[in-house]
């Protein structure tokens, strides 16, 4: 048995109303990759941030001993300082600083105070060669991909001597070819000694890097399976994780699929700042009632542009096009008339664009559809109460009361409210962008749920995703989209993953040739 | 994750218990301000030798007041908007010049001028509303710049002298009380007949309200509790009618800041435009992609200060009885101060209108017993600025204790 590297004992942790943590304990040994997983709001992050300092000694109970020394940290700076990195759900680069500006913030080289830009840069290049980044140290963030900016957090890790590296699911936004580099990176790490803790929901991954699985359900410890020994599959730990067998991943549907509803022709959208650079180019896309269509494509390939673009032009300049919904040319040109034309789009990011994140889930819910709990201009809190109450209810979102801040669900639950809300505007055609980003097991099957009621009730729905599976296992037609173009359409009887993986990757070589 | 059980109306003195108890954790901002206001009282009280709250002294109190509170509550929706106006203090001076020189140089009906300062208020706030809100402007800038330039549009109107006096009924607006219907000799009968109305419409509000509590299915407060709740306020509000009954009836000048007070109260809490002024604050982005026309709304909140604005520049002339070149000077930074000690979050997305006027009230109380005290202008800015701080610096720390 490897040395015990990291030691959690009998943590509590208890915010107003709610016992996020109880008691649970929780180690690491030296160099392995430890996953931890659970349903939204089991308490992972919360955990984390126990550990980490951002929650300070004393404002939880339990003790944390690392590398055999009890820690209190009061912030993060202290936890940083003994080797412990956590790298945030959500990233926290500075947009507009360049990598080696963003590498050693709060950490910076400087000789009396000034900073050593000579040094800062070379030893920035090579943390960039060390993660497999082959960028200069003074691109700016802002002009890099998501796995590009999760690769610089990961090297901005290293300055800083990490010895126990925390990742609260980096890959969710990542896509698969990044999501692989990251792993790989990861196990590379192992070799030289570098432990880990990973939060994932995608099983997947945690069968293939994890040593050991921590389970954790409703802020208890469950269960630590041990890969090395015995040979866990996701089925297992899925029943860890909901507490019972799950045999399906997607719920059976009966197809009952009419005449198209919604439909966009040529349509064009450009780059808001870039004017000359095509976001949207010359799309036809169609919907019918009772369909679930989906868009599948790599990062950037303009999914979520086109989708924004078409939703009010909430996204881009200059575009042009005609909308048709059940045949007739409709205005969709302001969100307001969107909405009003029964167009919902649920966005990926609910923290910049989803929520109001200060503000009571109730209100978040009802937002896009006012009118529903109000008379001339009034709004009837009782009615709004009880029409909330349902939605958490009918989505099992986990708060203490529906009167809780956005801000403190976990990251799933706060996907929920989004999807409530969207839901609550009662729309004909309704656009999901990446709705089940980080979202666990049983959630996603009881999203899936809900786009089955959906379409039995005749709606339409458009499906953004970037994980295969589910695309495949959703949908009834998919588009395959690359560069802001359709570039293939198939129906999902005949569609596979290496059919439309190959249809992505045709194209692109034959634009690169 | 273990969601603490809701409290159940159990046996009655417990139940009343937990209502307060509820009602005060989730108010605590609220009270904490009002605590806060009370003990201030009290210390000048003493320190005054009883002369704070002589009715004269208190009617002198909340005049001075007026314009604070007036524009507080425009100022709050702006500020939770998560933008401000520096402007207002000058808007006050502009409009006072012009009803001065419309009355007193051209002699033009008041109730006219009144209409046209209105009207004026509202074109200048749609003015800087347009840059804010169309051209994207922080309205920081905006209203920098909206503070010079109406400050000087006022010596250039004014010619840099004073302007009045005003004939009587525009005077009445800040000095005058309600007319009495009834001729009576002793009681101010009007004001005991508002009382009674208020008080009914009161009771009549929250039965209807908790009717509809309980037609949703949700917990109600305990039913003595309602019962001894719309009593208590019921002989508050009789009661304070029957004092101003006795004297010469209700002030003008508060009918118009209850009326003000209440209608804003009821449009942050209640109303649909409420709920987006909240949203757009607290983000603007997602407020948008959930179908709210933000700049439309950000521009309305302008012209709703520029009417208030001028509202608060006609009450301080007529007060007065002159404009002045420098009225209104540094008024904008009293309103401010005042929604941010009522709690209001410069982030935006955060504020209430009651907060809002306990924070006025305080500065008021402020102002009041340091000036009866003697205390000059110099130390009056350092305490106001003084509590500023320690109010905010409670909001931090209340945030930090319960994340
Ligand atoms: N600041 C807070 N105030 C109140 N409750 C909170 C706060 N932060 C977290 N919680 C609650 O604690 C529980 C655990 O949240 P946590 O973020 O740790 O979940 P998680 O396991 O990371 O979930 P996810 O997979 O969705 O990210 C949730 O029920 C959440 O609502
Ligand atoms: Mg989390």
């Amino acid at each position: 048995m490897a040395d015990v590297i990291l030691e959690m004992r009998n943590i509590t942790k208890t915010f107003p109303g709610v016992k996020a943590l109880n008691n649970v304990s929780f180690s690491v040994t030296q160099g392995e990759i430890h996953a931890l997983v659970g349903e939204n709001g089991a308490g992972k992050s919360t955990l984390m941030n126990v550990l980490s300092g951002i929650y300070p000694y004393g404002t939880y109970e339990g003790e944390i001993y690392f590398q055999g020394s009890e820690c209190r940290f009061r912030d993060l700076t202290e936890s940083e300082k003994v080797g412990l990195v956590i790298i945030h759900q959500e990233l926290a680069l500075i947009p507009f600083l360049s990598v080696a500006e963003n590498m050693f913030l709060g950490n910076e080289r400087a000789k009396n105070g000034v900073i050593d830009w000579n040094e800062s840069i070379s030893k920035t290049a090579e943390f960039l060669e060390r993660v497999g980044l082959h960028e200069s140290p003074n691109t700016l963030i802002t002009d890099m991909g998501v796995g590009k900016q999760q690769l610089v957090e990961i090297a901005k890790a290293l300055a800083k001597e990490v010895k126990l590296l925390i990742l609260d699911e980096p890959t969710a936004a990542l896509n698969e070819k990044d999501s692989e580099k990251l792993l790989e990176l990861l196990l590379q790490f192992k070799e030289h000694g570098i432990s880990s803790i990973l939060i994932s929901h995608k099983l997947s991954e945690v069968k293939k890097v994890a040593d050991s699985i921590t389970i954790l359900r409703d802020g208890a410890t469950i269960e630590t399976l041990d890969c090395r020994k015995d040979n866990i599959t996701e089925d297992r730990i899925i029943r860890g994780m909901v507490g019972r067998d799950m045999t399906h991943r997607f719920p059976p549907r009966e197809k009952n699929i009419g005449e198209v509803i919604f439909e966009i022709r040529d349509w064009n959208a450009y780059h808001p700042i870039h004017e000359d650079r095509k976001v949207s180019n010359n799309v036809n896309i169609s919907v019918r009632r009772g369909e679930v269509v989906g868009i599948s494509g790599l990062m950037g390939a303009g999914r979520t542009e086109l989708a924004m673009s078409i939703f009010g032009r909430a996204y881009g300049t200059r575009i042009s096009g005609k909308a048709y919904r059940n045949g007739e040319e409709v205005d969709i040109s302001t969100i307001d008339k969107a909405i009003s034309n029964g167009i919902a789009y649920a966005t990926e990011d609910r923290k910049a664009y989803g929520l109001v994140l200060i503000q009571e889930v109730k209100n978040n819910i009802t937002l896009a559809n006012l009118e529903e709990i109000s008379s001339r201009q009034v709004i009837n809190e009782p009615r709004e109460m009880k029409v909330t109450s349902e939605y958490r209810d009918n989505l099992n979102i986990k708060c203490s009361s529906i009167r809780q801040l956005a801000l403190n669900l976990s990251g799933g639950n706060q996907q929920k409210v989004v999807l409530s809300k969207w839901l609550f505007s009662s729309p004909e055609i309704l656009i999901l962008d990446e709705p089940t980003r980080g979202i666990d097991v049983g959630a996603k099957y009881e999203i899936y749920t809900i786009i089955n009621r959906l379409v039995s009730e005749g709606k339409g729905i458009i499906l953004i995703s970037s994980e295969l599976p589910e695309i495949l296992g959703v949908c009834d037609r998919i588009y395959v989209m690359r560069d802001g173009k359709i570039v293939g359409e198939m129906p999902a009887s005949e569609a596979s993953q290496e059919k439309v993986m190959k249809h992505i990757m045709t194209q692109q070589e034959a634009t690169q040739s | 994750m273990k969601t603490t059980a809701t409290p159940h109306e159990t046996n009655a003195a417990g139940g009343i218990m937990k209502t307060l108890t509820g009602l005060f954790r989730s108010n605590i901002r609220e009270y904490g301000m009002l605590i806060a206001l009370i003990a201030v009282m009290v210390f000048f009280q003493i320190q005054t030798a009883g002369v704070l709250m002589k009715p004269v002294n208190l009617t002198n109190l909340v005049l001075q007041n007026s314009y604070v509170i007036t524009m507080a509550v425009g100022m709050l929706l702006i500020i939770i908007t998560g933008g401000i106006d520096l402007s207002v203090g000058s808007v006050v001076a502009v409009i006072g010049a012009l009803a001065g020189v419309l009355i007193v140089r051209y002699d033009v009906n008041w109730i006219v001028v009144v209409a046209i300062c209105l009207l004026l208020g509202a074109m200048i706030g749609a003015f800087q509303g347009y840059f804010v809100a169309y051209r994207k402007i922080p309205a920081f800038i905006v209203t920098l710049a909206g503070m010079l330039v109406f400050r000087g549009l006022t010596i250039a109107l004014l010619r840099g002298e004073s302007v009045g006096p005003f004939p009587r009924g525009f005077q009445n607006i800040s000095s005058g009380f309600i007319p009495d219907l009834f001729q009576n000799e002793g009681l101010h009968i009007t004001t005991l007949l508002i009382g009674v109305l208020l008080s009914i419409l009161l009771i009549f509000l929250d039965v209807r309200g908790r009717k509809n509590q309980q037609k949703y299915g949700l917990e109600v407060t305990p039913f003595y509790f309602f019962v001894v709740k719309n009593i208590v306020i019921t002989i508050a509000v009789m009661g304070f009618c029957y004092l101003m009954a006795s004297y010469k009836g209700l002030p003008n000048v508060l009918v118009l800041l209850f009326a003000l007070v209440t209608f804003y109260a009821f449009i942050t809490s209640s109303s649909v435009i409420g709920r987006r002024i909240y949203a757009m604050g607290g983000n603007e982005k997602a407020a948008r992609l959930s179908g709210v026309n933000t700049p439309r709304l950000l521009f309305y909140t302008f012209i709703n200060m520029g009417i208030l604005a001028s509202m608060a520049g006609l009450i301080v002339a007529a007060r007065l009885n002159s404009s002045t070149p420098n009225a209104g000077d540094g008024m904008e930074l009293d309103v401010i101060a005042a929604c941010f000690i009522g709690g209001a979050s410069p982030m935006g997305g955060v504020g209430k209108v009651i907060g809002a006027l306990v924070g006025a009230f305080l500065i008021g109380v402020l102002n009041n017993g340091m000036s009866i005290l003697g205390v000059g202008i110099d130390w009056q800015k350092v305490v106001k600025g003084i509590v500023l701080l320690a109010a905010v610096l409670f909001d931090v720390y209340n945030k930090n204790k319960n994340a």
